[in-house]
């Protein structure tokens, strides 16, 4: 058989998988409550619709091993097919949930599931249609290969952020009212989701805005380049100004619950930043990063909380602040000392030991007089002068997130960012050209474990009481995932990392059951098709797409080398 | 100050650097037994000798990145035994290696910077708010980075590119480069020539001779290509399973029966 035609009828298999999979763990019927489109189309049903055009786009892409590009039509015909055989996979499993019962071992698998999975309509008509609606998602999907790159860019992008804007119903909405827009609202929202107007001029205005600026979009660039430097000046100074204005106004535009989401995404931001530091910068694979965010809430606590049990000298939230950072900074010289020999796989392993005892130490017997066990410590008082409320505590965590960037961004530019960079590059090369590995080890730990305390120590003062559960390896691992995510080692990154993988969770709280499958489909789906980031720093970008053809040109001269001496008398 | 050669019986007035008797042992393996060495001020002396002979094994114990067993290395008068490879870059001794090894997903001009991380001043908190002085020293550092890279013949073209993207020959002039800008007064180049055909091989001769003389340069190179070697060497020291074979002017070796011998076997010496 046609190796291409093979492929996509494989491809199509695996996406009746995840159908499959989605659909006995109750996704598709958690995900049927909210719609995307009003009374057209509720996000469940959108889920395989979703994965046929996935499926779709990879059966009609090239193929690698052997080197095959399908024709444009023959592309179409290959993502149909792909996208009609995940149909047929849907079609079995509807029929399967009806005919058998195996409710007692999945308990998802009822026939409210098949109904879903056939658009509401009967066994015969809803296999068909499931098919023709996956084979058409399949086909569209494969059409993304034969439009132009922008348009399907500008589609892609178009498509994303529509649903996007209809899962945000319940938050925009209230950003509209806060704002004064409710006008908007009624065109564009029904109860649920948008309207089907609303649905196609998000996609519209997005896909549009995307098109031009994927063909207008260095044009323009090059002109804001070339316009006279103090033009430009004035230029940057009003951005700046609106964006300032914007980050003050933020807590009023959006309202208290949204606020209280921008502030857990604010303190995510301020761990990134430092453990881009410690991972990004220096290359140190620091799993236990979430010992640094314990320990400064910890010590916030027993320094500012009357309710602190042995030692309560009641200070102050910024009184405590200078105290917190250097008991961080010190901690993290002393996990950082014994490690200072390890490299990769075994720093990280040992890191990983160092959060989670950092975790028991808090909750033992042994500490529980100093930092009151398992019981934690309460009633930590609110950042004098600012509130504990989420419209007023948001204010220190933006001006500790903006201290935070700005201070590496400082560094990442130095003698100190450079030295970092070397030793990720190869830390014995790094020592043997003049850097002193153990202290710039040290230093990474060091500050890296300052940005971390100031994280939990602001989130000490926002929460009011600090219990040992807050703190397990799941804070460590969104760390580093947000970074990950956002672009190893740089810093609009990690803002980015930590608005995706922290606020949109968030946002969706009533889906919070598939929260960490969706993490890892989308680390899997970042790790196959974006290895840098989202928004990667050059290097990363680098590393990973330039590696290849490096290797191929090393190759090429090594091949010329000799290793013979060459006697010449 | 007077030392000798263990071979040949010469003597050096001013020595940079000089290792005594220095041995190196892997569990029963011996790469250098009791290897005395030295080399004068101001010279290019080559360290030759058949693969596994253990010259990298001897440039790694000069460099720090090894201890010596046992034995002594001294450099101006200060012992390098015991210390690290950064103290070692501070006190003015420079490398580069066998296999490139670049920081490759560094910009050009950045990996030319890191070399010259050991003569700035610039902390981490002055680092960190940017003070003037810092920023001074950084702009500095930056044109005395392009200053070597026009020095060692790389393009500014290049200077923003990856290090990993530059031709295999950049690269290996992109190692000198940055090794230079540690200000080395001795400066050890592990075959600086290997993998490059006979123009780029003639112009890296030529190159190194420039630099020992415009930086007032010592240059200790290991060295497989005999015509780089007796082209440019003005002593030449040969090592044979990890001991010292001979030591001596370029000709005098060329002539030398037992390393016609170490290298192409019994009954070449009449070849």
């Amino acid at each position: 058989m046609d190796p291409l035609m093979r492929r996509a009828i494989i491809t199509g298999l695996l996406g009746g998988a995840a159908v499959t999979h989605i659909g006995l763990i109750g996704m598709i019927d958690a995900f049927q409550s909210r719609d995307t489109i009003a009374d057209v189309l509720t996000l469940g049903a959108l889920l395989p619709i979703l994965i046929a055009l996935l499926i779709g786009w990879r059966s009609g892409g090239p193929m690698r091993t052997p080197h095959l590009v399908p024709t444009n039509r023959h592309a179409i015909l290959l993502g149909a097919v792909g996208g009609a055989v995940t149909g047929l996979v849907i079609a079995a499993l509807a029929l399967f949930t009806t005919t058998v019962d195996v409710r007692w071992i999945l308990s998802n698998a009822s026939p409210s599931l098949a109904e879903e999975l056939w658009y509401g309509q009967g066994p015969a008509l809803g296999s068909i249609l499931v098919v023709l609606v996956s084979a058409a998602a399949g086909a569209a999907g494969a059409a993304l290969h034969v439009v132009p790159g922008p348009v399907a860019r500008a589609l892609t992008v178009g498509g994303l952020t529509a649903i996007l804007v209809a899962l945000m119903e319940p938050f925009v909405v209230a950003v509209l009212r806060n704002i004064g827009l409710r006008i908007l609202e009624d065109t564009f929202y029904a109860q649920g989701g948008l309207t089907l107007i609303g649905f196609v001029l998000v996609f519209a205005i997005t896909a549009a805005g995307t098109y031009a600026w994927a063909i207008r979009g260095r044009e323009t660039k090059q002109r804001v380049a070339a316009m006279p430097p103090d033009r430009r000046r004035t230029g940057k100074l009003v951005v700046y100004f609106m964006l300032a204005a914007f980050l003050l106004l933020l807590p009023q535009i959006v309202g208290s619950r949204l606020s209280e989401v921008v502030g857990t995404v604010g303190l995510y931001i301020l761990l990134g930043l430092g453990l881009n530091i410690v991972v990004g910068f220096a290359g140190l694979l620091d799993l236990g990063y979430v010992a640094f965010y314990a320990v400064g809430a910890y010590t916030t606590a027993v320094l500012t909380s009357a309710a602190s049990p042995a030692f309560s000298p009641e200070l102050p939230f910024f009184g405590a602040l200078p105290f917190v950072v250097v008991a961080a900074m010190l901690i993290g010289l002393m996990v950082g000392t014994p490690v200072l020999r390890l490299r990769g796989d075994y720093l990280a392993i040992v890191t990983l030991g160092f959060g989670e005892i950092a975790r028991i130490l808090f909750l033992s017997a042994w500490a529980q007089p100093l930092v009151g066990g398992a019981q934690g410590i309460l009633s930590v008082p609110p950042p004098i002068p600012f509130g504990r409320d989420p419209q007023s505590i948001y204010y220190p965590i933006l001006f500790f997130c903006i201290l935070a960037a700005v201070a590496a961004r400082s560094l990442q530019g130095s003698r100190v960012g450079r030295a970092w960079n070397a030793m990720r590059e190869d830390e014995s090369v790094a020592e043997a050209t003049g850097i002193n590995t153990v202290t710039y080890k040290l230093l990474a730990f060091g500050l890296g474990a300052a940005f971390g305390c100031i994280s939990g120590a602001l989130f000490a003062t926002k929460i009011g009481t600090v219990f040992p559960v807050s703190f397990d390896l799941l804070v460590s691992i969104n760390a580093l995932a947000l970074i990950i995510l956002g672009g190893m080692g740089n810093i609009a990154g990690v803002i980015v990392g930590a608005l995706v993988l922290v606020g949109l969770p968030e946002l969706l709280r009533e889906f919070s059951e598939f929260r960490l499958l969706i993490y890892g489909v989308v680390l899997v789906a970042m790790m196959l098709l974006r290895p840098e980031g989202l928004l990667p720093s050059r290097s990363r970008r680098a590393e990973l797409h330039e590696r290849e053809d490096a290797e191929d040109q090393y190759e090429d001269e090594a091949g010329e080398k000799t290793g013979q001496p060459v006697v010449t008398t | 100050m007077t030392t000798s050669g263990a071979l040949t019986g010469v003597t050096v007035q001013d020595a940079i650097l000089r290792a005594d008797k220095v041995t190196m042992r892997f569990g029963g393996l011996i790469a250098n037994r009791e290897v005395d060495f030295v080399i004068p001020r101001g010279g290019i002396v080559s360290l030759i000798g058949p693969n596994g002979a253990g010259k990298t094994t001897f440039f790694n114990q000069l460099t720090g990145m090894l201890q010596p067993t046992s034995g002594e290395i001294t450099f101006e008068d200060t012992s390098l035994v015991g210390r690290s490879p950064h103290e070692i870059v501070e006190l003015g001794v420079g490398r580069t290696f066998q296999n490139i090894r670049l920081f490759g997903a560094m910009t050009v001009l950045a990996n030319v910077m890191v070399g010259h991380h050991v003569r700035m001043k610039a902390s981490w908190w002055g680092s960190l708010l940017r003070l003037p002085a810092v920023r001074a020293e950084e702009e500095a550092t930056r044109q005395r980075a392009r200053e070597l890279l026009d020095m060692v013949g790389l393009s500014r073209r290049f200077e923003e590119d990856w290090a990993k993207n530059l031709p295999y020959g950049d690269q290996r002039r992109l190692e000198l480069a940055r090794a230079l800008a540690s200000e080395p007064k001795l400066l050890l180049l592990d075959e600086p020539t290997a993998g490059m055909n006979p123009g780029e091989t003639a112009q890296m001769t030529e190159l190194i001779k420039r630099l020992r003389d415009e930086l007032d340069l010592t240059v200790l190179l290991i060295e497989h290509d005999m015509k780089v070697v007796m082209g440019i060497s003005e002593r030449i020291t040969v090592l044979d399973h990890g001991e010292l074979l001979a030591e001596g002017k370029p000709d005098e070796i060329r002539a030398n029966p037992s390393v016609i011998e170490a290298y192409l076997g019994k009954g070449a010496t009449t070849a």
